[in-house]
């Protein structure tokens, strides 16, 4: 699967009262989280996103709280993909949980700008900056949680399990 | 194979053998936990499972502690939502009102929390059981919504960092200042994806309430779970809360560990985290004379019995600064019943305090407790991120709750033994 749009780079530790602070959290529609998606790091930020954009980010994105809200505010903004030098453990769990596609890069996050074009092809874990002309590959997904993406998501996993059992 | 605490809990709750860290395991697990924020989403996933009832009604619980007494009409809403899911479902532990406490206060306090447990909860700080020497994590309200049919969920085996803390603590330095101390070393991805496991003499003197202080904020490292051996005072605090047959537990000695580090914390001062990061850590004589418009004294991190008495025998005989709001919120009823039994109570409000009912509240910016744009506060709490109690542009500066009692009567971030 490909993913094209433009890059919009945030900092190291952005944490989910960044991504959705908690006076927004009276609701689970995405479409009311993702207009106020990143409402903590700078309010109106989300003007600046257009449906397809890529999220850049630094080291521990998502760290902090449980809030499933968070990834579900980044798709809600038309945000399909997170590229980041590292994730916080529990928001990596829910980003996959909720179809949200993170790539690790680390140290080569830095070769990645804010309004460069990228290409995501996730299949082949690899990042192509059409910007800049570089390519990056990412690590690839663990073997677990590849299965269940292929399952379409934690929710079919876990209707799947049901109806066997 | 020697076996981490991670490593050992984890093995007793699964049939596959764990050889290596980073092994993906199935366990089953002793409970599920969430909130009025995240149970929402975890009951709209485990309906989207086609699941019909919880897999144990007894092992489910549903605090509804964030916003309430719910703070609007959405807040409202959202805690009807989850309580006719409970007596639909016939789920025991349903909290709401007059029996309801901050979740990670009142789970082990009803006794629902024992050594070995796994508990996962769709909140971050469901670490605080570590102090019990439980396996507890957060996850995301899907991941819940799962293990709420099932019983059982996948990890991935942490790799385990030590932490040994030797000398001994001076006066008004507690656990609260050891782990901001531990996360102003490592920083916030410090523990990232993995196991914090601390030990030493002065863990071992620590009370069960002062390892749920540090157990708590393992996350603020990153860490998945902070955990401390069951010892003695563990199984006292299970048996004095009604949880009978804890057994004792520990690491095998001889385990390997990611890292092991050491802190000699003789001579140490009480510790500020300042914003707007949980690393940003200074002892408290650095901040002197810094103004605060704000206390906060409670939350899941330092709003027990303890708390309260430290802070409370840090403002008897004094005032509060006019210039400050000094907000005080026992975790729970039980610990509410108990502060009025003791006095501590009568000290607050003698001193200027506001004495609000058991909620998270501030320390997420819910409510009772909002800053304006430009305020301080000084706060017992956890986090201290941009925005997190209020307008984007006010600070949060976390402490003890014996630092933010001083703080509040001079109005200045202050050391408890200058007043």
């Amino acid at each position: 699967m490909n993913y094209a749009g433009k890059a919009h780079k945030v900092g190291d530790h952005i944490d989910t009262d960044a991504i959705i602070p908690a006076r927004f959290l009276v609701t689970t529609d995405p479409g009311e989280l993702g207009a106020n998606c990143m409402e903590g790091l700078e309010p109106g930020w989300i003007k600046r996103v257009a449906q397809g954009d890529v999220l850049v980010a630094g080291e521990n994105f998502g760290c902090g709280s449980s809030r499933e809200h968070a990834p579900i505010a980044l798709k809600g903004a038309g945000i399909p993909v997170v590229i980041a030098h590292s994730f916080a453990r529990i928001f990596y769990r829910n980003g996959f949980n909720m179809g949200l596609i993170l790539l690790e890069v680390g140290d080569d996050a830095a070769r990645l700008h804010d309004g460069d074009e990228l290409v995501v092809d996730v299949d082949a874990g690899r990042i192509e900056n059409r910007t800049t002309g570089e390519t990056i590959d990412c690590a690839p997904v663990p073997p677990f949680m590849k299965e269940i993406l292929n399952k379409g998501g934690l929710v079919p996993y876990v209707k799947a399990k049901l109806a066997a059992a | 194979m020697k076996l981490t605490m991670a490593q050992k809990i984890l093995q007793a709750h699964t049939d596959q053998e764990i050889t290596a860290a980073n092994q993906i395991v199935q366990c089953e697990v002793s409970l599920v936990l969430a909130n009025d924020i995240t149970a929402p989403l975890a009951i709209k996933s485990f309906t989207a499972m086609g699941a019909d009832a919880v897999f144990d009604r007894d092992r489910v619980a549903l605090v509804m502690d964030h916003f309430t007494p719910n703070k609007d009409i959405d807040s409202a809403e959202q805690v009807k939502f989850v309580r006719e899911f409970a007596r639909e479902k016939g789920v025991t532990h349903y909290y709401e009102g007059g029996d309801c406490g901050v979740e990670h206060a009142l789970l082990p306090e009803l006794g629902l929390v024992a050594p070995g447990d796994i508990v996962v909860g769709a909140d971050s700080h469901t670490c605080t059981y570590g102090g019990l020497g439980a396996f507890a994590t957060g996850m995301g309200s899907t991941d819940v919504g799962g293990a709420m049919a099932l019983g059982a969920t996948w990890f991935k085996v942490p790799p385990t960092i030590r932490v040994e803390f030797t000398g001994s603590l001076g006066e008004h330095v507690t656990g609260k200042d050891l782990i901001l101390f531990l996360i102003g070393q490592i920083g916030v991805a410090g523990a990232r994806y993995k196991a914090l496991e601390f030990c030493g003499p002065v863990v071992d003197r620590l009370s069960v309430e002062a390892r749920m202080t540090i157990a708590n904020m393992a996350i603020e490292a990153g860490g998945k779970v902070g955990l401390f051996a069951s010892d003695a005072k563990t199984l006292e605090y299970c048996r004095a809360h009604g949880r009978m047959g804890a057994v004792a537990l520990a690491a095998d000695p001889g385990a390997e560990y990611d890292r092991e580090l050491s802190f000699d914390v003789t001579g140490m001062s009480p510790q500020v985290a300042c914003p707007h990061l949980p690393e940003n850590v200074r002892p408290v004589e650095e901040l002197a004379d810094l103004a605060v418009d704000q206390a906060v004294i409670g939350s899941c991190t330092n709003g027990r019995i303890e708390d309260l008495r430290a802070a409370a025998a840090v403002l008897r005989g004094h005032k509060v600064s006019s210039r400050v709001r000094c907000v005080v919120l026992p975790a729970t009823p039980g610990i509410w019943k108990q502060a009025l039994k003791e006095g501590l109570l009568e000290t607050f409000m003698d001193a200027g305090c506001v004495v609000g009912p058991p909620t998270c509240g501030p320390c997420l910016g819910g409510h009772m407790g909002i800053l304006a744009g430009g305020e301080r506060a000084i706060s017992t709490t956890n986090r201290n991120f941009k925005g997190r109690m209020g307008s984007l542009s006010s600070e949060v500066y976390l402490a003890s709750p014996a630092v933010a009692a001083a703080s509040a009567v001079t109005g200045l971030i202050t050391h408890p033994g200058k007043l």
